[in-house]
């Protein structure tokens, strides 16, 4: 009883502040450190990608220094095999894979939402037939399903892309399509459609809105596991192709000998990169999905 | 609970008919095996000959129906290089492919399944934040870097472990020589494994540790043990026997990278190299199998699930 009075009062004083929504998550996003920490790392990462060209000492695919140099103060990073300046390689690299994690989140994502709100408003047979689909698709492994479609599509940025988002979305409509079945009983919904509301503006202004929150969460995990998997793709040489730069594919000269043990300034920072980019993100899915929980009272 | 499991079985059907088809239309999506015999060597007519040999002159859902009746008795094609039966291919390459998932998966268990609950258990106190951290780092680490690094470290630096193959070249092997293989690929694939299986299991023991009778368990005044290891343990089987379902696909995907690196002779090194020269049968072949495993996994675990916790229904 006194627990539950004193979360009345924290309530009340919550709406004395006139917090807003955003507000709240921001607070309630802000109590979990690591990813506040995540927030800013991806900021910087993110803006160094973007900035790119202003950053990098020399262009990319230039060929500026000794063959398979160590690092010193004109190359941080070193250069590579033929000579190119590995940080500036770096920045761009992290363009290409930041591009691909997006790009491939959006396509899964909007991919996942229409089939999941078609699945779950109407029912019936759309829903066996969308459902059995996804049931289909998710049971090839992932990252196998991804090496045929590779193999099969020539590999190159967008292949990348249209593939990653084409295999990722069988999550995102389950998601969609549960939350729907669940909004559908609602009374404002049932309101909306005994007054006689356009099916458009019901399934998109007013369902949609309200699934956005765990769409957003899953989307971040979608993101890293993207990112992920065009790092994967990349080394194996199904990816990204050379000489444009990928996180992965410049991890892919380490399959070499000499690399491996004699170079590590070749392959270490862009794994170290991958790591950093995939776990920050992470973090912040976490947070996200903590602070735009509705049950919670924090 | 019959019906349940039959209800369950009869969606898994047509849903594994549609696999079947997916799995053939990537096939022939992916071009006709004769532009590999085309070249200046080979004439029209023997390209027209073997067509008709391999029955790509009739139409699309004959071909399908061949290829399905052919499944049926165990026949998957042959490979476009070696000429191998796909069946037989598979055959010897699964012994060391299952030797590894298994024991990966054995090992991520016995890794996550304490580590997640003693996570719940001390839940937002240091040890439990550096699991958390740890369980995200193991998920976010590349397999393929993971392998690098311990390549980097115990082959080139220390020269404790072979990085490649199952035994060494030119022996007989044995079990320590395998063991010794096996060591490092089997990190890497239970640590992709083991971060996410604990924040899962960490979730759902949090969930347990709140229910009622977990609470009247420590009000008998059992002691703590007792409490978590009888009490709270036996329901968090059902929580791991999901976790167990939820890796299957991932082994078999994680495999794929993990085996080229490690050149473990495995199920995945074989799809990897039939991916790189394009060999479609065998391909397929492979996704076929993994499909077909991971449908009956996922069947399996929703069937113990039903029989550990009798409140689930089929909606």
């Amino acid at each position: 009883m006194d627990k539950r009075n004193k979360m009345k009062i924290k309530l009340n004083s919550e709406d004395i502040a006139n917090e807003s929504y955003f507000q709240t998550i921001c607070r309630r996003f802000g109590r979990h450190h690591l990813a506040a920490v995540s927030l800013v790392i991806v900021i910087i990462l993110g803006g160094a990608a973007l900035l790119a060209p202003l950053i990098a000492p020399y262009q990319p695919d230039e060929i500026v220094g000794t063959f398979s140099g160590a690092p010193c103060k004109e190359f941080w990073l070193g250069t590579d095999q033929i000579g190119r300046d590995v940080f500036s390689r770096l920045l761009y690299a992290m363009r290409i894979s930041l591009l691909v994690g997006i790009m491939a989140t959006l396509i899964s994502t909007v991919v996942g939402v229409v089939l999941g709100l078609i699945a779950g408003y109407f029912g019936g047979v759309a829903d066996m037939v969308i459902m059995r689909f996804t049931d289909m698709v998710m049971s090839f492994p992932y990252i196998l399903l991804v090496l045929v479609a590779a193999a099969i599509f020539k590999p190159g940025l967008w292949n990348i892309i249209l593939i990653l988002g084409f295999v990722d979305w069988p999550g995102i409509a389950r998601l969609v399509r549960g939350n729907v079945l669940n909004l559908r009983e609602t009374n404002f919904i049932k309101g909306n459609i005994v007054a006689g509301m356009p099916l458009r503006h019901i399934l998109f202004s007013e369902i949609l809105p309200n699934t956005v929150a765990p769409i957003l969460v899953y989307a971040t995990s979608v993101l890293a596991l993207s990112m992920l998997d065009e790092a994967a793709l990349s080394f194996l040489g199904l990816g990204v192709q050379p000489p444009t730069a990928s996180l992965g594919n410049m991890l892919n000269g380490a399959q070499s000998l000499t690399v491996l043990t004699k170079q590590p300034w070749l392959w270490i920072p862009a794994g170290a990169l991958i790591v950093v980019l995939v776990m920050t993100i992470n973090f912040i899915g976490d947070a996200l999905r903590d602070a735009l929980d509705p049950n919670s009272t924090r | 609970m019959t019906k349940y499991i039959i209800k369950r079985i009869l969606i898994a059907i047509p849903v594994l008919i549609g696999i079947t088809i997916i799995d053939y239309a990537i096939m022939c999506m992916a071009g006709s095996p004769l532009e590999m015999l085309q070249g200046p060597r080979v004439s029209e007519a023997a390209v027209e000959a073997k067509k008709i040999a391999l029955g790509l002159d009739k139409p699309f859902y004959i071909q399908y129906f061949v290829w399905l009746g052919q499944l049926l008795h165990g026949n998957l094609g042959y490979s476009i290089k070696s000429y191998q039966s796909v069946s037989s291919m598979i055959g010897s390459h699964l012994g060391p492919t299952l030797l590894l998932m298994g024991v990966s998966l054995i090992v991520s268990l016995l890794v996550s399944v304490p580590a997640g609950i003693y996570s719940a258990i001390h839940q937002y106190e240091k040890g439990d934040y550096a699991v958390v951290t740890f369980s995200f780092l193991g998920s976010s680490i590349p397999g393929f870097f993971l392998s690098l690094l311990l390549i980097y470290i115990f082959t080139v630096k220390l020269g404790w472990l072979p990085s490649s193959g199952m035994t060494t070249l030119g022996t007989q092997g044995g079990f320590g020589d395998v063991l010794k293989h096996m060591i490092m690929p089997v990190i890497v694939l239970a640590a992709s494994m083991a971060g996410s299986n604990i924040r899962y299991i960490r979730s759902a023991m949090l969930e347990i540790l709140q229910q009622d009778y977990l609470r009247t368990a420590r009000a008998k005044g059992i002691g703590r043990f007792k409490v978590i290891n009888k009490h709270a343990l036996r329901n968090a089987m059902v929580p791991i026997v999901t976790v167990i379902g939820m890796e299957i696909p991932v082994l078999f995907g994680g495999a794929v990278i993990i085996e080229q690196v490690f050149s473990w002779p495995g199920l995945g090194l074989m799809t990897m190299s039939a991916i790189t020269s394009r060999d479609y049968p065998v391909i397929m072949g492979v996704c076929l199998l993994s499909a077909v495993v991971v449908l009956i996994a996922n069947l399996v675990t929703d069937i113990l699930y039903a029989l550990a916790d009798p409140t689930i229904q089929l909606d």
